[in-house]
């Protein structure tokens, strides 16, 4: 694991957008495709609270991504395990998943695979906890009745088969999350700790997000953020050469 | 890119690089249209899995809605309340000229005149869509002649009349055709006001309280018998007294029916009323502010003589005035001036200020579903605007009908 600590919430977004940026240039997109993950049921498509409003308003929108690249989980399908079944295969076809980008709740779920989830779930339909479903009734102006209580989500086994994980924490309702993510063993509890036995994961966070940690592990990957910045500096273009972006743009490996 | 739009193959254009006026503020997003509408890009991208066929760079210009002017009398040398031969070719004329003010959409406007003239001219003005050939008309505004002797200003008197004897059926004698009159403006202290007024709400047409010298009381019960508009607020009208604040009132009157809005035309060309007027109207009543030009034939033209009606209006810089006279008549400023000087006399918004222009006067003609918002599915009728709200080019149903340079895109 990487452990990329950096002051403020915004240092921290910039620094994962610029890797980000870095490993689609590495990765040389052709018929690159995008898969976002996981949402709730019940929401009609144009709820200015779904998925499909929140990735159009701060993402789609502002890049010119071709509309068939985009697969968001259809909340609204006739038969709910069929359109996660029909995701699963599609990301095979793509080849799988390069880079996982996610974040993570404060009970320590990714996607919405809430505690208890399995470590090896596929994507599936998937009842909502209820720290969640309050986490999100401020999208509905605090009407409970109003929160959807059940989500498509793709399962951990599913972002473990992904190539590369990143995972972004921000603030001190997260640290504890967050400890128990890293410090502690794997367990289903906090599902996110499945990425311990991930070969290639990069959680990003803010200094609040480390309120939990040891002193010991903030220090320690402090110190590494020399060789991790190497990651971000230079910044990669898609304007640059053949020869250049054929190079292995990893320096090292953990 | 491949699109696939399974809705329509009209293409579809993207603005972009530009702030847009929508809910009440200018914000940083691409306006998209196809077949004339707004189009909601979420939509498209979503259900139907497409894009745009042709993207605009607008170099950071302001995107508002087409100005609608509810009171213009004619300009270019063109008087609509003259009965000439080519009076068509008139309307044309004016609509394809004040493309260049940003305007898309008006009422042309006819003074106190004869009979003869209303039912030579109203049947030659029609409701109809602009486009290339110019700003669209919405409908024919008849200010008199049922209107106040002592309040005429530049209406000529022996044209006034009353409907005292028949309330109704008089208007309609008068005027002879209504199909296309989208707004009457008349006097409420007149005998039987409220008959008429009654009747021509209940064939959607607008009423609009002016030149009168009705009370407070007066123009309350005009307005819940229906009126909803003032014309060129404290013009021809008695004076806001504390006593009896006349039909000024009306701006903060408790006495409108819910969900009602008193709407109130401003000639903000600097002479038709002090800054300061301008600003207690402002504060006390922001949301129904219509800009109008009450612009005359003079408008556009070199100063000196010209028709209003059946009068002689003389021509000096900004003033208008009836010939040998200090009587205020009409207007010669341009509707993207009046916007501009309405911004800077009052200090508000420009979003405020464009809206004054836009949205308030499609609310006062229920029309705001379809025009003065930039709200998807409404028309594409918009302006590009620089950041000193000069119009830089005027769009109709989503094609370009006038541009700054001259030059075409």
């Amino acid at each position: 694991m990487k452990l990329i600590i950096l002051e403020t919430y915004s240092q921290a977004s910039e620094w994962a957008a610029k890797y980000i940026r870095n490993r689609i240039v590495q990765f040389g997109p052709g018929p690159g495709r995008f898969f976002t993950l996981g949402l709730p049921t019940g929401l009609p498509r144009d709820h200015p609270e779904s998925y499909h409003s929140f990735m159009w308003n701060n993402f789609f929108k502002h890049i010119d991504i071709s509309p068939e690249n985009v697969h968001i989980l259809d909340g609204n399908a006739p038969d709910l395990q069929a359109e996660c079944d029909v995701f699963e295969e599609k990301i095979k076809a793509a080849g799988g998943i390069e880079l996982f980008v996610g974040g993570i709740g404060p009970d320590g779920h990714i996607a919405f695979n809430e505690p208890g989830s399995s470590l090896v779930s596929r994507t599936r339909v998937k009842t909502l906890a209820m720290d969640t479903i309050l986490a999100n009734a401020r999208f509905f102006d605090g009407d409970l009745s109003k929160v959807p209580t059940m989500a498509l989500t793709v399962g951990v086994g599913t972002v473990m088969d992904a190539r590369e994980v990143m995972i972004l924490i921000t603030g001190a309702h997260k640290a504890f999350a967050l400890y128990k993510a890293i410090e502690e063993g794997v367990n289903h509890m906090w599902t996110v700790s499945a990425f311990q036995q991930h070969p290639n994961t990069v959680f990003v966070c803010d200094e609040d997000a480390t309120l939990e940690l040891k002193v010991k592990t903030v220090k320690y990957f402090k110190g590494l953020m020399l060789v991790h910045n190497k990651l971000v500096e230079p910044l990669y273009s898609m304007k640059e050469t053949g020869a250049e972006k054929s190079q292995s743009k990893k320096p090292y490996s953990d | 890119m491949p699109s696939n739009k399974s809705v329509s193959d009209a293409p579809i254009v993207q603005f972009t690089n530009c702030r847009i006026l929508r809910d009440h503020r200018l914000q940083r997003e691409d306006l998209w249209v196809r077949e004339g509408k707004i189009l909601n890009p979420e939509k498209l991208f979503f259900d139907e899995k497409g894009s745009a066929d042709l993207q605009l760079d607008c170099k950071g210009s302001i995107i508002a809605p087409g100005f609608i002017d509810v009171q213009i009398n004619g300009g270019f040398g063109v008087d609509f309340s003259l009965a000439t031969d080519d009076f068509k070719s008139g309307i044309d004329l004016v609509s394809q000229k004040i493309l260049s003010h940003g305007v898309t959409s008006f009422c042309p406007t006819l003074v106190t005149s004869p009979p003869s003239v209303y039912h030579q001219v109203l049947p030659q003005i029609s409701v109809k869509n602009g486009g290339a050939h110019g700003a669209g008309i919405l409908g024919a505004h008849l200010e008199g002649p049922f209107i106040s002797k002592e309040k005429k200003g530049a209406h000529p008197e022996h044209c006034l009349r009353t409907f005292e004897a028949g309330a109704f059926q008089d208007l309609l004698n008068t005027y002879g055709f209504l199909d296309c009159v989208r707004i009457v403006t008349l006097a409420p202290e007149m005998k039987r006001s409220s008959e008429v007024i009654r009747e021509l709400t209940k064939r959607g047409i607008c009423v609009s309280l002016g030149h009168s010298v009705a009370n407070l009381s007066q123009a309350e019960e005009a307005v819940q018998h229906g009126a909803t508009f003032i014309t060129h607020l404290f013009n021809a009208m008695l004076p806001f007294h504390h006593r009896d604040p006349g039909i000024v009132g009306l701006l903060t009157s408790d006495k409108i029916p819910a969900g009602r809005r008193v709407f109130y035309g401003m000639i903000s060309d600097g002479i038709h009323t002090n800054p300061a007027a301008l600003r207690i109207a402002h504060r006390a009543h922001p949301k129904g502010l219509v800009l109008v030009t009450d612009a005359i034939a003079g408008m556009g033209l070199a100063p000196g003589r010209h028709t209003l009606g059946q009068q002689v209006v003389e021509i000096d810089g900004l003033n208008t005035y009836i010939a040998g006279t200090k009587t205020l008549s009409g207007s010669v400023a341009t509707m993207d001036t009046c916007v501009r000087h309405f911004q800077e006399a009052t200090g508000c918004s420009i979003e405020m200020a464009l809206e004054a222009a836009s949205l308030h006067p499609a609310q006062l003609l229920g029309i705001e579903h379809n025009k003065g918002t930039l709200n998807y599915d409404s028309d594409a009728d918009f302006l590009m605007l620089n950041d000193n709200l000069y119009v830089q080019a005027t769009y109709i149903a989503g094609q370009e009908v006038w541009r700054q340079d001259a030059s075409s895109m």
